[in-house]
């Protein structure tokens, strides 16, 4: 089955993004396939480079760049809430086109906007919301 | 932008509209599944509910009035708009009340509403 993951809340106050991260793993070993994980509202925060857990930690942000790096999962910031929380680092307003991996974020994750989100709705078998 | 493949989307807004940016970040993906040509309904659950309540004054605490939008919702095929009855029971809310007309329907019939979509989408 094809799974599309959206995940909304970041890493300090809610669990969604560890329980994403351990669905999704189960669900690659299992042999489904994770077509993206679009990251939403405070979920951005997830993919924040300079967000620095302490080290008897877990680090959310390295959890899912290693596991994309793993999977060859895509994994994408909302661009425009990104921006508002101060995520990306420079002005990307004036060059969305192409999009560049912006500074501020992890490695391997990339800012798209919300057409990624409906699009993987839409591509998906199933859309999970964490 | 189109793509040949259609799913019917169902937005589902369980957030107080101001006190957090969730319920305006919400309405930006509704818009979004509209641009791409997507049949969309739209359900109004818990504090959500609170997104109808006419007469709004945010712009007085300096936050921006998205639900005023939501009358125009029709101009962008958007027909289907419910909200659930026990939802808006609890906080006092009758249809006076409201911004706009929408479909009330109990929490059994919202439930069923979500199996008949193909992407429940909630904010």
């Amino acid at each position: 089955m094809k799974f599309g993951i959206v995940v909304n809340e970041g890493p300090c106050q809610r669990q969604s993004a560890d329980s994403a991260y351990h669905f999704v793993r189960a669900a690659i070993a299992r042999g489904h396939e994770v077509t993206r994980v679009f990251f939403y509202h405070d979920g951005v925060h997830v993919g924040a480079s300079a967000s620095v857990p302490p080290q008897d930690e877990r680090n959310v942000s390295e959890n899912w760049s290693a596991l994309a790096a793993e999977h060859g999962l895509d994994l994408v910031v909302c661009v425009a809430a990104a921006a508002r929380r101060g995520v990306l680092d420079e002005d990307v307003g004036a060059r969305l086109d192409p999009m560049p991996a912006p500074a501020g974020l992890a490695p391997n994750f990339r800012a798209a906007g919300l057409g990624q989100l409906i699009a993987c709705g839409i591509d998906a078998d199933r859309l999970l919301v964490f | 932008m189109s793509r040949p493949a259609k799913k019917r989307f169902l937005w589902v807004s369980r957030h107080a509209p101001h006190g957090s940016i969730r319920a305006q970040e919400g309405l930006d993906a509704l818009l979004m599944a509209v641009a791409f040509e997507q049949p969309v309904s739209v359900v109004f659950l818990d504090d959500g509910v609170y997104q109808l309540k006419r007469d709004q004054m945010p712009d007085r605490v300096g936050l921006k009035n998205f639900c005023a939008g939501f009358p125009s919702l029709a101009v962008y095929d958007v027909h289907d708009v419910y909200a659930e009855r026990e939802s808006l029971a609890l906080r006092g809310l009758a249809a006076e009340d409201l911004l706009m007309p929408v479909r009330v329907l109990d929490s059994a019939a919202i439930g069923a509403l979500m199996d008949e979509h193909d992407v429940v989408m909630t904010f």
